[in-house]
């Protein structure tokens, strides 16, 4: 039988396991378990029911899909098409075909913080107790609720690219790839970071208030709106520390090679990638980065909830 | 004064090697528990109790809130740092072997702890991952456990349509799923209206009876104390007295006796000459106390008969907790409550500046 399970670790073990208590106490057949789990594949369910949890969450709320779907699109179809009236690019390019990338990374974003606010919820209504208290390490929880998180978010991914056709951006599926990628990637930083919120808010009223408070500066200075060169050196600086750069510009790299009969010229104001004094950032290391912070919020919510006991 | 049945405070092995204490969990203990104190800054909440919990038993830790229950317990489930002190459950120190702890008991707050948006099959599946009961063992245990609190046929109901009955039978489930050694209940039934609370009751003693697990409670309800095999009143952070409900009323004074007779001055001095036993008429009948009424009166009517007095009906009433409680704190739980300022969880938060 516990074969099947983890090894055990046979350092953190006394001569009698815990199996061993439990059969001993038992007087009926139904109490007598094999040693519970321990170790890593112990520590792998509680990641996998932590995330399953999640998905079952999201799934029995479609209406938490819509509105999370309803923010971006507005962005996307009505500050795309109104601005659009006033920017005109001098070729068959649309303005909603620029805002894109920006509006999928909105989309993302939105559902990846309310996932990660639902632990405070979950504080509030007792069931992180349940979770806090169990045998399990609290990096494996924090792990969980993160690919949790950034895969119900990435459903919001899937449906933004399921509407990319009505912003100009073609159905390619090696561009669909790369975009549902990088959303991943940016839902994944964006649930750590929100963890790393919410293991110090108590109300979950207060975690939507600090994550809008953070939320559209992030927004506003990524260049999801605009092209990043050409721009004052305040702004420009401002925009080259915002994280979300970082992961908006992946995905207008790819949108744009996808288009055909751009002039080049025309790519090149408007998407002219990031420069760090006046180096030119690469693909890899623009993802790195995003990659990097969110292993770094991981670590950090996982050190804030082992703390949290 | 208290009998010799009843341990008094620290009169339990204080000599005790602390060293030694469940390191490899080869204690026979469910529970032991030596010397525990928690300080929360300068307020003493639990000002050192001693105590063990054999396996299998029904221990209850009784006391008005604030009294230190709930530190208490939180100790034990190594959600609170002792100040001083040991402590081992299941055999493991509740400080040094946490993982072992947590893995060795099951735990009913007195607040809900479940997800309201899943069924009660999905919280006790995931009760089940996180505590790594065995894949192939779930389903057995998952049917077992909600067959034992009567809730086999709403497994695929989602929480929020429960009742706060049916809430806490859920708890109680899960805190039963992954086969602890000792379940901990912390005011199993607060809140819950007197039907409900006497159903409680009625599935921990069956769950009991099937799964001869060791239950660790606490509760400020008299009447519910009576279900423990044995009771430790604990008071202002200390445990005062100790034993199983019939020896602490015992300790308390006699049950009283009242026999309405045909004679009932034959029978007051017939009370003295055989038993030496003070009797006087009250309320139209002959009234005396005694220890161990029930038991004295198949021998009073052995004699009476002998010595040819009727005795037409009798009535022995007993010491409840209320008087043991009084008899050992000087005042009622009732009282006690109401001077008492914020609970202790309330405190324990203030203090630690957040929220479980």
């Amino acid at each position: 039988m516990s074969s099947e399970l983890a090894p055990r670790a046979g350092l953190a073990e006394g001569p009698v396991g815990l199996g061993g208590q439990l059969a001993v106490v038992g007087s009926t057949p139904s109490r007598k378990l094999p040693p519970a789990g321990a170790g890593p594949l112990h520590e792998a369910r509680a990641v996998w029911v932590v995330l399953k949890r999640e998905c079952i969450r999201f799934a029995s709320d479609p209406l938490r899909v819509i509105v999370g779907l309803l923010q971006p699109v507005m962005f996307l179809f009505v500050l795309g098409s109104g601005l659009g009236t006033l920017v005109k690019f001098g070729s068959h390019l649309s303005l909603r075909t620029f805002l894109y990338p920006g509006a999928a990374a909105m989309s993302v974003l939105f559902t990846a913080l309310f996932s990660a606010g639902s632990i405070v919820w979950d504080r509030e209504f007792g069931f992180l107790r349940e979770m806090l208290v169990a045998p399990v390490s609290r990096t494996s929880l924090v792990v969980g609720k993160c690919i949790g998180g950034a895969l119900v978010s990435s459903v919001q991914g899937v449906l933004m690219i399921c509407i990319s056709g009505l912003a100009g951006v073609p159905y390619n599926p090696a561009l669909m790839f790369t975009v549902l990628a990088e959303l991943l990637l940016l839902a994944l930083t964006i649930t750590a970071f929100g963890l790393v919120v919410a293991a110090r808010i108590r109300q979950f009223q207060s975690f939507m208030a600090v994550t809008n408070m953070l939320v559209m500066p992030l927004f506003f200075l990524s260049g999801a709106m605009y092209p990043l060169s050409g721009l004052p050196t305040w702004l420009k600086v401002l925009t080259r520390v915002d994280p979300l750069t970082y992961a908006v510009d992946p995905i207008r790299r790819a949108v744009f090679e996808h288009l055909s009969s751009l002039p080049p010229a025309l790519t090149k104001r408007l998407v002219p990638g990031v420069t760090w004094d006046g180096w030119h950032v690469p693909l890899g290391l623009e993802l790195t980065v995003v990659a990097v912070m969110a292993f770094g919020f991981v670590v950090v919510a996982a050190i804030e909830f082992r703390q949290t006991d | 004064m208290p009998g010799d049945t009843v341990q008094r405070v620290a009169c339990l092995g204080v000599a005790a090697p602390l060293g030694l204490a469940g390191v490899d969990g080869a204690g026979s203990a469910a529970v032991d528990v030596r010397g525990l104190e928690k300080h929360f800054g300068d307020v003493k909440a639990v000002k050192g109790v001693d105590f063990q919990v054999a396996s299998g038993e029904t221990f209850g830790f009784l006391g008005p809130n604030g009294a230190g229950k709930s530190t208490t317990i939180g100790m034990l489930c190594t959600l609170v740092r002792p100040t001083r002190g040991s402590a081992t459950v299941g055999g493991y120190d509740v400080v040094r072997r946490r993982e072992e702890v947590r893995r060795s008991i099951g735990l009913v707050f007195q607040d809900p702890t479940l997800d309201s948006y899943l069924t009660a099959e999905q919280n006790l599946r995931f009760h089940a991952e996180l505590y790594g009961v065995p894949r192939s063992l779930v389903r057995q245990r998952l049917g077992a456990v909600l067959e034992l609190v009567g809730l086999a046929d709403k497994a695929k109901t989602e929480v929020k349509n429960f009742s706060g009955g049916m809430k806490r039978r859920l708890e109680i489930a899960r805190g039963l799923l992954h086969a602890p050694v000792v379940l901990f209940l912390d005011e199993p039934t607060v809140g819950l209206d007197p039907q409900t609370r006497r159903s409680i009751w009625d599935y921990i003693k069956s769950l009991k009876a099937s799964e001869g697990t060791t239950i660790f409670m606490t509760t400020h309800y008299m009447d519910e104390a009576e279900y423990c095999d044995r009771i430790a009143i604990i008071d202002k952070g200390q445990i005062v007295a100790m034993g199983t409900p019939t020896e602490l009323k015992a300790s308390v004074g006699k049950d009283r006796v009242q026999i309405s007779t045909g004679n009932d001055a034959g029978a007051i001095r017939a009370l003295k000459e055989h038993f030496g036993l003070e009797a006087a008429v009250h309320e139209g009948n002959v009234t005396f106390s005694v220890a161990e009424g029930g038991e004295f009166v198949p021998k009073l009517f052995s004699k009476f008969a002998e010595v040819g007095i009727p005795v037409l009906s009798v009535g022995v009433s007993r010491p409840s907790l209320d008087d043991v409680f009084m008899s050992y704190t000087g005042t009622t739980i009732r009282d006690a409550e109401a001077g008492g300022g914020p609970s202790e969880w309330m405190r324990l938060r203030a203090t630690r500046g957040m929220r479980r």
